[in-house]
């Protein structure tokens, strides 16, 4: 291919130059010259179906139309797109257009455009909108692979279907066609049922190709194989196409790294309370009572409605119910404080004040406000008008014990500083989920020989001396997974947690503990048994002199092989049989 | 048998990782418990020797126990293991010494459970109060009339 | 008679006389022996008596070789009369090092064992209940018995020893050794066993068979199996306790295709043989499951008669508590 050759010509009697291969659309648009079309995407085949880019072409002495979209450029060619001609026949077509598909809003304003009010052609059927551009039908084709849909029929019968005009089997409902049409001919249905706001996981596909989130580091979309057009039948790869980097690949496959590394980081965070074990809340049963990672989600500027907080209806809330401990403080659920619970909550409360009109009731145990400016904005929120319930929420509820609790959600309450039971009828309810160990965290603990505490995160060495630190050497832990903590604290934890183990990496050497077990070459008599009670693989057999060896790098030192030395041979470092015989005396000196 | 003024004497074998930790936890969060097991440490519950168990009745001890890490949790992977072993044929020897089993105790007690080490210190004293006190001689105090 | 010969004695306590044996069975060897020494003591070959030792001046004897464990009260007489009279007192044997084989009785007490032996083997033919007793009158005349002991003890849990010499019995090399270095003077720290401190494995020829993880996932009794002459007893599933023996045996037993029962007793870092031998069999054992771990330790019918076979007086706890016999 001459890729590199340019080619010469006219448009509107003004030179361009461009490369072999290049249409008369594409030329003209580098120009900035609007050609009107209705069957052209750049991503596709041109097909020339509509007609509307029909320009008038003169090649040396020859003059005549063409559809500008699949016309190469020649050399010296001199084209003009609203010469009297060209306008004409677009005319005409757009004319044609306006028969066919009297429905089609692009068709109607290219015609308004060029000043066409009526078309003189007979009208078949006003509803119609499509105009067999033949889009859904090339990318069902070209992009998707599918070949789920086609042209049937001829002439005036003509008409964009699946083969017999019944559902298709090799159609993935991926609706790309609907996507690609330019008159919203084609739609599609959704035949689940979908909440609008609240159930955020379910609010319609998610793009193939995303940035997880905003916040993501690194940065950057990522292909999901669940819905991609491309794992599902080995077409697309548009967006392979279009990145000009070249960054996309959809052969990348998952990989397992392996790394030779001397520190581990566990920042391996939490999971959120599921409410729905708590069944009185009848959260999941109930519209619109939602977890706070939901609220979080929908006032979010980028989230799913904007940052607008609404209801599942769509209507703003007129009142709002901040449930405090929600599987926290709890001897049922967790019975520690998730520590970040109230300070979001505040923030809710103070948010949905700023979005809404709607009464706030903020139902708590206590405020915990420790941290600096915490109680300070607690102050704010008392002075916006948020209304505080001191005691836990016993219940929500749909049923209504009076008019006014009609249609509302009931929150029911004791009031533990009015010393009284009540109901709050609201419109919405947030409730302050709290935090948990990660399912997996137990798995997580053996792996890294680490323990967990009661509460199931994991167990620094000391809470005051090496809080960062656990009981297996070089393994620190930083934020959630060592206990519920809000992200100042996680910051300052990681921090020292990898100048924890940047200091062990920096001096590239490790100090043992001095308690390795040690042989006696003296008394080892070669017997072996210890060799195979190693899980350290530290004890090896020398042949030469018949005795077994410790090799102390290895030894950690647990003494199990010292215990099942048949000679005593082995022993280990201040915990020789002697030493801790002597402690046992020692216990018994009155 | 066994009566309330009789104050068991009671040897405790704790692994550094997990239940020496679970007694510090029991300890600093001030749970109270029967004062009678006195604790040594060691790096693991397979460092016990079935020599230090006979010392500790020997010595005077009414009871033993013996504590690790969970199965599948131990800091060095398999020594709990090792202790399990020794426990099972260890009671097996102790009974035809007369000793009885409940005398020689195996627990697990992972670094979180301060209550559970509280209870186990509770129960064991308990069980050996109602056990009685071992004396263990060796028929030493025999000999002396010959 | 220039120079003086040493004067050694040798007597007997609780023991089967196999010791006595060991020390014919050094054949041509006791000559050398006989023209070195002056034998002034050894009931069981020349006829002294009590009284003759009571007469000799403190510390006239230079060595005594005791054997055998003691159980009767007329034993430990004799060895507290002995140790008063000799220079050196020398435990002869597995009995006297450990309490051996008697040494099982402290399974038992006196009653007990004199049940079973006068009342209830099968034996037995004693209608008229009659078992020995310490002081019985005849014709009005009293006649003694010495006491039975409830415990067996080993030597030094009686009087101090200087000296052991281990096995059942000490095999001729280990004696003549011993014999040897007493004789010039060259001997090691007083309390040392004379022999290697090393286990069995050191010097047994079915060492280099041992897989190189070994591991047991069932125990049997020799019995069971037909035993391979040349693999590891261990590795073979059969209780072989030479690990936790020391050596210098020569390895009879393993050469006649039997295990080691222990009678070297354990080295000297070891403070009980039966406990440590049962450490390392615990330890080795292949699986992780509470049910098979008990399953396969339930399969050794009598540990504490098999780990303290030779050295149950010597043990940590010695004996069995006598308030637990039936």
């Amino acid at each position: 291919m001459n890729e590199n050759k340019k080619i010469k010509l006219f448009i509107n009697n003004k030179p361009i130059e461009v490369e072999e291969g290049t249409t008369i659309l594409q030329a003209a648009q580098k120009m900035d010259i609007e050609i009107p079309t209705l069957c052209y995407h750049s991503l596709l085949e041109p097909y020339a179906a509509c007609r509307v880019c029909v320009v008038e072409r003169k090649m040396g002495e020859k003059v005549d139309l063409a559809t500008s979209c699949n016309t190469e450029v020649k050399e010296g060619m001199e084209v003009f797109t609203d010469s009297e001609k060209a306008v004409n026949a677009r005319k005409m077509n757009i004319e044609l257009l306006m028969a066919r598909a009297p429905a089609a809003e692009p068709v109607q304003e290219i015609a308004q455009k060029m000043g066409i009010e009526k078309t003189p052609f007979e009208i078949k059927d006003p509803t119609e909108k499509c105009i067999l551009c033949g889009l859904c039908v090339r990318c069902c084709e070209e992009v998707v692979q599918a070949n789920a849909i086609g042209f049937v029929d001829r002439g005036l019968e003509r008409e964009v279907s699946p083969p017999f005009g019944e559902p298709s089997e090799d159609c993935i409902g991926c609706t790309a066609c609907a996507f690609f049409c330019p008159t919203e001919a084609i739609t599609y249905e959704d035949l689940h049922e979908r909440k609008i706001i609240h159930e955020e996981m379910d609010l319609g596909p998610s793009k193939a190709i995303r940035v997880p989130l905003r916040q993501a580091v690194p940065m950057v979309p990522f292909v999901d194989e669940e819905s991609c057009i491309h794992f599902k039948t080995g077409g697309c790869q548009l967006c392979e196409k279009v990145c000009e980097k070249e960054a996309v690949n959809h052969e990348a496959e998952e990989k397992e790294i392996e790394l030779d590394v001397g520190t581990v980081i566990l920042a391996s965070g939490f999971k959120t309370f599921d409410s729905k074990r708590i069944p009185p809340y009848n959260y999941g049963r109930l519209d619109n009572i939602i977890s706070g990672l939901e609220f979080e989600r929908m006032v979010n500027a980028s989230g799913p409605t904007g940052g607008e907080i609404r209801m599942t209806n769509g209507e703003k809330p007129q009142s709002v119910g901040l449930v405090h401990c929600v599987g926290s403080r709890d001897e049922n659920y967790n019975q520690y404080c998730s520590r970040v619970c109230c300070m979001y909550s505040l923030k809710f409360a103070h948010l949905i004040a700023e979005n809404t009109d709607a009464d706030i009731y903020d139902f708590y145990i206590d405020m915990r406000c420790f941290g600096k400016g915490y109680e300070e904005f607690y102050h704010r929120l008392l002075e916006e008008g948020t209304k505080f319930i001191r005691g836990r929420v016993s219940e929500i509820t749909d049923i209504p014990l009076s008019e006014k609790e009609e249609g509302k959600l009931i929150i029911r309450v004791e009031d533990t500083l009015m010393d009284t039971v009540r109901r709050v009828p609201v419109d919405m309810v947030v409730l302050a989920t709290g935090l948990e160990p990660n399912e997996d965290q137990t798995e997580l603990a053996r792996m890294f020989n680490i323990t967990t505490s009661q509460d199931g995160f994991f167990l620094e060495r000391h809470p005051k001396l090496a809080p960062v630190s656990t009981a297996s050497d070089g393994v620190f832990l930083a934020g959630a997974c060592q206990g519920p903590k809000d992200i100042p604290d996680t910051v300052g934890q990681a921090g020292a947690a990898a100048s924890e183990a940047l200091a062990l990496a920096d001096k590239g050497t490790f100090e043992l503990e001095p308690i390795t077990a040690e042989i006696d070459e003296e008394v080892c008599a070669g017997c072996q048994l210890c060799i195979g009670l190693c899980p350290y693989t530290a004890i090896s057999y020398d042949k030469e002199k018949g005795v077994s060896v410790v090799e102390e790098a290895l030894c950690k030192g647990c003494g199990t092989c010292v215990s099942a030395c048949p000679s005593g041979a082995s022993q280990q470092k201040h915990f020789r049989d002697q030493q801790i015989m002597a402690e046992i005396e020692g216990i018994f000196i009155e | 048998m066994g009566n309330q003024s009789f104050d068991p004497r009671l040897v405790g074998f704790l692994c550094n990782w997990c239940s020496y930790t679970g007694a510090d936890l029991a300890g600093t969060s001030r749970m109270t418990y029967a004062p009678n097991l006195r604790i040594i440490r060691v790096m693991c519950s397979g460092r016990v020797d079935p020599q230090f168990i006979l010392k500790a009745f020997k010595e005077g001890a009414d009871g033993v126990l013996v504590s690790g890490c969970h199965p599948g949790d131990c800091h060095y992977q398999e020594g709990n293991y090792k202790a399990l072993r020794r426990h099972r044929l260890l009671s097996n020897m102790l009974e035809q010494m007369g000793i009885e089993k409940e005398r020689f105790r195996l627990e697990w007690v992972s670094a979180a459970e301060g209550a559970k080490f509280q209870k186990v210190c509770n129960e064991f004293t308990e069980q050996i109060r109602k056990l009685g006190p071992l004396n263990m001689n060796g028929g030493k105090n025999e000999q002396t009339e010959a | 008679m220039s120079k003086q010969k040493p004067k050694v004695a040798f007597y007997w306590c609780s023991s089967c006389g196999g010791c006595e044996e060991s020390i014919v069975d050094l054949a041509e060897d006791i000559l050398k022996v006989t023209d070195a020494v002056d034998i002034v003591f050894w009931p069981v070959a020349l006829d002294f008596k009590r009284k003759d030792v009571e007469a000799m001046e403190d510390n006239s004897i230079d060595v005594s070789f005791i054997n055998g464990a003691v159980r009767l009260s007329e034993q430990q007489e004799m060895v507290e009369l002995l140790r008063k009279k000799s220079k050196m007192v020398v435990a002869h044997g597995s009995c006297a090092h450990m309490g051996g084989i008697p040494g099982l009785g402290n399974f038992w007490n006196k009653e007990t064992i004199f049940h079973r032996a006068y009342h209830t083997t099968p034996s037995t033919d004693n209608p008229d209940g009659t078992v020995p007793l310490e002081k019985t009158k005849v014709d009005g005349k009293e006649l003694s018995l010495p006491r039975f002991f409830d415990t067996v003890r080993s030597l030094d849990q009686v009087i101090d020893v200087d000296y052991y010499l281990p096995g059942c019995a000490p095999p001729r090399d280990i004696i003549m050794n011993a014999v040897q270095a007493i004789l010039k003077g060259e001997l090691p720290p007083k309390g040392s066993v004379l022999s290697p401190n090393k286990s069995l494995c050191d010097d047994c020829d079915r060492n280099d068979s041992k897989p190189e993880k070994l591991a047991i996932s069932e125990i049997k009794r020799p019995w069971e199996v037909e035993l391979d002459p040349e693999k590891c007893f261990l590795a073979q599933g059969v209780l072989c306790m030479g690990p936790a023996t020391r050596t210098g045996c020569g390895e009879r037993c393993i050469e006649a295709n039997m295990p080691c029962r222990g009678c070297f007793g354990p080295t000297d870092q070891v403070y009980d043989q039966g406990a440590k031998f049962l450490s390392s069999i615990a330890s080795i054992l292949d699986t992780d499951d509470e049910k098979e771990i008990e399953k396969i330790v339930n399969t050794i019918v009598d540990p504490a008669g098999t780990f303290y076979r030779f050295s149950l007086p010597a043990s940590t706890l010695r004996r069995k508590k006598m308030e637990a016999i039936k």
